[in-house]
Order: structure tokens, then sequence, then C-alpha cells
């Protein structure tokens, strides 16, 4: 068993696109939250195998699209000063009110692309007369590995490291999408490694309050199918409940240790969302304990940005209301070259993966 | 007054070495002609005369800025001199004489220097091609370690009987890549990417008019190659797709990854598709000779991994490439712009 | 949002205040941050993002999860 060839098995996607087809009687309108959902979907081309009946909608799992463009601009500010700006690359082409970090990184910019939050602060260690900034961005699964980052440097005095953080969390996201007077989502696809984090628990009082059917998902051909099938399975029978897709990874409780390092270094507060606005008790930020190794706090800056993206809808495709090709600039004054927004741009944005996949 | 130049650790280029007097003259002799020593480029002159008793000669150039330097399985000078060379094989032409070009960034080591320009002689020798002539410039230093730029022209004799380009793309052709993917890019990334490969992985840059010469000798009709380099197999056959003005189809399945490549491309979050390779590339022939060529190919170290993968499927107004995979669905192939970057989401 | 891989651990090493496994993507290796399953021992398959192990796989339920709706309904 290497977790991964099984379940991307063609007998076994096929298996399962049958029992689909047998299962589903009416029209339904499902949303896979998260952009890695999204991609492995465009990718293996999984809508096709859909039956007609099924409506798979993309929701807002996408923390590059979703990061403020303020955080941004802000990170290019500090870039600009002569800190060394670390980030993951997923951030480099994402536009903020006017540039990109790559766009920074050409003119001279120190900005480092980091594959852990442990590298940033280890350049941190290797540079002790600069200041080194570590763009902290992701949802529930990375926020617990940019915590400890934080949690090292103040434990070990390293004074010239800081963090500048956009965290934020999904179950919100889900609350706010169904409050949507025009929210058609009948039934969820959540993502599977926030919830090997977070354990079922949100999920449960989600479903409970809403009757929403759920199905905690993992990222392969043959889970996402799966998922649909269990989401299907609920809403035919009308018995709204959490299902476990990815059992393999997820348990009821999640990761204990991975939630208390959560719980040490970060709060809980309202989050601005690019595109779709703020979100109450939605983001998660450093607590006064580790003031010191914020970088809004070492770094002030004023926001310039307007806040009004010329023409982009991200907000409606994050939210699901709107597919990218449904998009007046789709294509035309939007590209991946030339991207309005951050969904055209992130490589699991909905928009860049129906540009770059999509048959037409 | 002499000022020799010695092979020693710290010794680095510097201004005057690229300004055409005594100490360019010393770096030439004492560096580049040792290691290019051709009666051509003996004669120092400012230009080389060649004898090409030939019908039409394939003349191209490439500039090398590659980061790092030096990586497992080569450097920017094998780089080079391959590159150029297979861009002679890609139009049907052998590969016969070189010029190259060095912009140097003052600081930058005289022993690195002597290894890019020997790992320069022995891909000359193994491509059979001859560096006739040169040039070298230094320049004040622009980034913190300092930098070499590399240019190659190369010339070489045509060898088919018709063009070798994207309009003789014809409907129904099949589309052979020579060789797995993805090799160059990973053995590039891996390191800084905090990647090992136990096995160890190296860049693919090998030269590849042997195996296109191996296929006109068994009279293969060559419409087209391409080397697969910078964006990729995908990147590649996008740009064929258009300018053939021909729909292609594409499997999945029969493009070889390796095991290492596959994974190294899944952690960092990359498209195998879309990595750079150096040694591998693209025919497109009559479909009744594939299997042929497949063969012909599969006898060459570099070419075990050969496979048909697919076919031009006919002319269309808004040309795509179409890849197929094992689920039965389908998805356009796109062009990479810019450099692939590693995510994390 | 989260691109994370299962790999097996092939070595576990103490350093500085973590604990780092050796882990193998089928022929490609990575260091990675055991903070989070400190309870992973040699052999097991862990899910790895962003340099940390988050879980350690169960091969059970994977079987089990690749033998639902065989034939019949889960």
């Amino acid at each position: 068993m290497k977790y991964v060839d099984e379940f991307r098995s063609a007998d076994r996607v096929r298996e399962t696109v049958r029992a689909l087809d047998a299962l589903t009687t009416r029209p339904w309108t499902i949303m896979e939250v998260c952009g890695g959902q999204t991609y492995a979907i465009v990718k293996f081309g999984l809508q096709e195998l859909l039956p007609k009946k099924i409506r798979l909608i993309h929701g807002p799992g996408c923390p590059v699209c979703v990061t403020p463009a303020h955080i941004i601009d802000h990170a290019l500010s500090i870039a600009e000063s002569g800190a060394i700006l670390c980030s993951f690359g997923d951030m480099l082409r994402v536009p903020g009110s006017s540039s990109s970090l790559l766009s920074a990184k050409a003119k001279g910019a120190s900005v480092h692309i980091v594959h852990s939050p442990l590298d940033a602060l280890e350049i941190a260690r290797e540079n002790p007369s600069r200041q080194v900034v570590f763009l902290a961005i992701g949802f529930e699964t990375t926020a617990p590995a940019n915590a400890v980052s934080v949690f090292q440097a103040k434990k070990e005095g390293i004074e010239n490291f800081s963090m500048l953080c956009s965290h934020v969390l999904v179950p919100p996201a889900l609350e706010f999408l169904v409050h949507s007077p025009d929210n058609e989502v009948q039934a969820f696809l959540a993502p599977g490694h926030v919830c090997t984090i977070t354990g079922e628990s949100e999920y449960r009082l989600l479903c409970e309050r809403h009757s929403l059917p759920i199905a905690i998902t993992g990222f392969e051909p043959l889970d996402i199918l799966q998922g649909i099938y269990f989401c299907v399975q609920m809403l035919e029978r009308g018995c709204p409940d959490v299902v476990n897709q990815y059992s393999r990874s997820v348990c009821l409780e999640g990761n204990q240790v991975a939630l208390s390092m959560l719980d040490d270094v970060f709060e809980v507060r309202d989050a601005l969302w690019r595109g779709i606005g703020t979100i109450e008790a939605s983001g998660l930020f450093l607590r006064r304990e580790y003031a010191e190794f914020n970088a809004e706090e070492r770094f002030p800056f004023t926001s310039k940005c307007s806040c009004k993206e010329q023409g982009c809808i991200s907000g409606e495709i994050l939210q699901g209301r709107k597919r990218p090709s449904e998009c007046p600039m789709f294509n035309r004054q939007c590209t991946p070259e030339q991207p309005l927004g951050a969904p055209m741009v992130s490589n699991e944005g909905a928009c860049a993966a129906y540009y770059h996949y999509c048959i037409r | 007054m002499t000022c020799p130049v010695e092979v020693e650790e710290k010794t680095v280029i510097t201004l005057s070495h690229g300004s055409g007097g005594r100490q360019t003259s010393q770096l030439i002799e004492q560096v580049f002609l040792p290691a290019f020593g051709n009666q051509v480029i003996q004669t120092l002159h400012d230009g080389a005369l060649l004898d090409m008793n030939c019908g039409q000669l394939a003349f191209t150039t490439d500039s090398y800025v590659v980061q790092p330097l030096f990586f497992p399985g080569g450097d920017i000078g094998k780089l080079a001199v391959t590159g150029t060379v297979n861009d002679l094989a890609m139009c049907g032409a052998r590969p016969q004489y070189l010029s190259c070009g060095f912009i140097i960034e003052e600081g930058f080591l005289l022993r690195d220097l002597k290894r890019i320009v020997e790992s320069m002689r022995e891909a000359a020798i193994k491509s059979s091609v001859e560096i006739v002539t040169g040039d070298t410039k230094v320049v004040e230093r622009q980034s913190q370690e300092p930098n070499i730029f590399i240019n190659t022209s190369g010339i070489g004799r045509f060898l088919c009987k018709e063009p070798i380009n994207a309009r003789s793309i014809r409907e129904g052709d099949a589309i052979v890549l020579s060789g797995d993917v993805g090799r160059h890019a990973m053995a590039i990334m891996a390191e800084r990417s905090g990647l090992s490969f136990p096995e160890g992985l190296e860049s693919d840059c090998a030269p590849l008019f042997a195996m296109v010469e191996a296929l006109l000798e068994a009279e293969i009709e060559l419409h087209c190659l391409r080397d697969a380099t910078r964006g990729g197999v995908a990147t590649a056959l996008v740009e064929l797709s258009e300018q053939s003005g021909m729909n292609f189809s594409l499997f999945e399945e029969k493009i070889s990854v390796s095991a290492p490549v596959k994974s190294a491309c899944e952690v960092l979050g990359l498209d195998p598709l879309h990595a750079a390779n150096e040694g591998c590339f693209l025919a497109f022939i009559p479909q009744d000779r594939a299997e042929c060529a497949q063969a012909v190919l599969r006898q060459f170290s570099t070419g075990k991994e050969a496979c048909v993968i697919g076919q031009v499927s006919g002319r269309s107004s808004s040309p795509r490439a179409l890849m197929h995979n094992s689920l039965g669905t389908q998805r356009y192939l796109y062009k990479l712009s810019g450099d692939q970057l590693p995510r994390i989401c | 949002m989260c691109l994370a891989i299962p790999g097996q651990i092939i070595v576990i090493e103490k350093e500085g205040d973590f604990l780092f496994a050796e882990v193998d993507f089928s022929g490609v290796t990575k260091r990675v941050n055991l903070l989070f399953t400190p309870e992973a021992e040699l052999g097991d398959y862990v899910i790895v993002h962003v340099g940390f192990a988050l879980s350690i796989l169960s091969e059970q339920r994977a079987l089990s999860t690749l033998s639902l709706l065989q034939g019949d309904e889960a």
C-alpha cells in the first residue's frame, strides 16, 4: 500500500461512477470546498464522469485566493525595505493592489521561496543582522506548522524573525455561505487535510444546524468520487450526516498536538476574505504574547488599497455563484499572465484551472 | 612585468581579463585554447574560415543563464554545447561547428571557469563538434554571487530532403517521445528544495543527433522534431500544435516519468509535463513507421523509454493538444509562462 | 488548499528540540518534522505538508476505503 496509485485506479473509479449513476435520481448541487480538490477534479477531468444531474461547484478553499490584497502590499513594502521576505511559492505571482512579490524579486528585493516555515526561521538564524519576515498563509492545515516557527523563535530568542499572517478557517466560511440568501449548495465535500488537523466536530455542528450532508473527502480521484457518492446518498435518502471518507488520515478528534499549538500561538478574530468580505470569527491572529514577532507591529504599514478590484468577480467565483467561464473578463482582460485577481494565478484557483485545462 | 594567470583556489576573473589586452590573451591561451584546441581556433583570428562542401546549412544560436551553474549530471558549460548541438539536430542537421561567447561578472572564480570550459570540451567531443571561434567580456558584478552567461551559435549540414518544422506536420502523423521526462528539472530543483534521491538523479542532458541520424538511416521520414526543453513536453506540444494549425491527441499513460521524478513533482506540486528536459525530443513521423521509430530509438541508452505518445488528429482553426488519461477523461495541455514555482496549496 | 503527500518513514532522529524523520516518497526523500506525530514509528506512512507530518496513515482504513462500493452500496 503506497496510498497514491491505489486511489487513482481506473477500475475503482469506473466502479464508483457506475454506483453513482445508479444512485442519482434527482438533481443535486454539491460544493467542493478545497482548492486541492478543485485542482484534482479539473486535472483528472472528474466532472466529465459525473451524472449530468450532479452540479459540482467550487468553493473558497484557496488560501492564496482569499489572502487580502493589503497583506500582499504589506509584504511588498517589507521586501522593498531591505528585509528578507520568505514565502511559499504559491504567493509569488499573486497581484496585490498593484504588484506581486515576483515582480519585486525581479527588481532586486530579497524574496526567498521556502518549503517549510522552519526554513524561514533558519534563514533568520543565518542572517542575524537582517530582519527576516515569513509571509504565513493557509487554512487549518498549514497554520499549526506556521505557528511552530514563531513558537520556536520566541523560545530561542531569534529576535530578527517575525511573521506576517493571513490564516483563515473553513467552518465559518461554510456557515457564511449557507446563510447567504442565494445559497444553492445542498451538500459539502469538506477538506480532508484541514479535518486531519481539526477533526470532525465543527462539521457535525454545521450539519446539525443546517441539516447539511457533509463528506470529509480526500484528494485522489477515488476519494473525490466517493465523497460525492456519500453526499448524493445522504441527499437521496434525506439523511444528513457527516461521513468521513478520508478515514485513513482523519479521525474524530483531529490532531491534538497541532490544535494545542494553534491555541497557544493564535486567537480567533473576524477576518477579511479577498473578494468576499469580512467573515465573523474566521481568522487566526497572533496572540499578544507573540506581539514582538508580529510583522504587522514591527513594520507599520498603511494600506492604500481601495479593495475594489477592477472587474474581478473572484468573490462570486469563490462562493460558487458563478463559474469562471461566466466572468466577462475571463480569457480576455484576465489571463494567468495578466491576472486581475488571485483565482487566475493560484494553481488551485478555479479560474486558472478552467483556463488551462477545460474542454470548451 | 607579467601577470600570470595561475590556477589557484581564490584567483578570480577581473575586468582587465575582458579588456582585450595582455590579460585577455593570457586567459585565451591558458584557459580556452587548451580546451577547445583545433586548427581553426588556433589561428586566433577575428572569425573562423570553414570548409563546408554542402547544400543547405542549419544555423542556430542560444544563450545559457542556468542557475545553479553546477548540478547533478552537468553544468552550464555542458548545457551550452549540448543545447545548441541539439537545436541543430532538431533541424535535421549534422552539428559541426560552434562559436561561444562568454559574459563573465568580475569576481568569478577562475577554477569554476576552467571547470565549465572543461565540460564544454568534453561535450564537444561527445557531440563531434568543434568550437572554432569565441569571445569573452567581463562586466561589473550585478548579483551577490558573480555569474557567467554563455552564448553558443552552431552550424550544421542539413541532411534531409524536406524541411523539418511545424508546417511539415501532417494529419495522421504519429508523435514519438524519445525518453522519460522531468529529470533535468528535478535534478536542478532537488537540492534547493530539500529533496534527496538515494539512488541519485542526474540531468538527462545529452546529445540527440545520433538518434536523429539513426531515424534517418532507417529511412523514416521526419516531418518535425522538437526537443522538450524549457516548459517541458506540454509547452513544446502546444507550441507545435499552434504553429502547425493541427490538433494533437495524446495519451498520458504513454509518457514515461520515472518513479522518483514523479514523486518529487508531487511533493513540490509541479507537473512533470511542464518540467524541463535536456535530452529528450518529440518526433512527428508517418504513422506506419511509428513502431520502427520506437524500436530504433530504444537501441540507445538515452532512448530506452522512447514511446509513441499520440497522433496528429487533424487541422483546426483553433488547434489544441488534448491529453487523454487512464480514467477516460481529457484535458487540454497548456504552455507554461515563466518558471514552475513549487507550491504548498 | 493543502498539498500533502503520503510517504514512508525510513529514519527517525532527534535534532535540537525536534524529532525528525527521513521520509521516502517512492525514491525521493525529505526531512520531515514529527512534532505533530510523536508516536510515529519506522515504517509508518505519514501525510506530509510544509515539512511536517500531519497524520499517520491507517492501512486498515485505507483498505476499507478501497473496498467501499465494491458490489453493494456502502
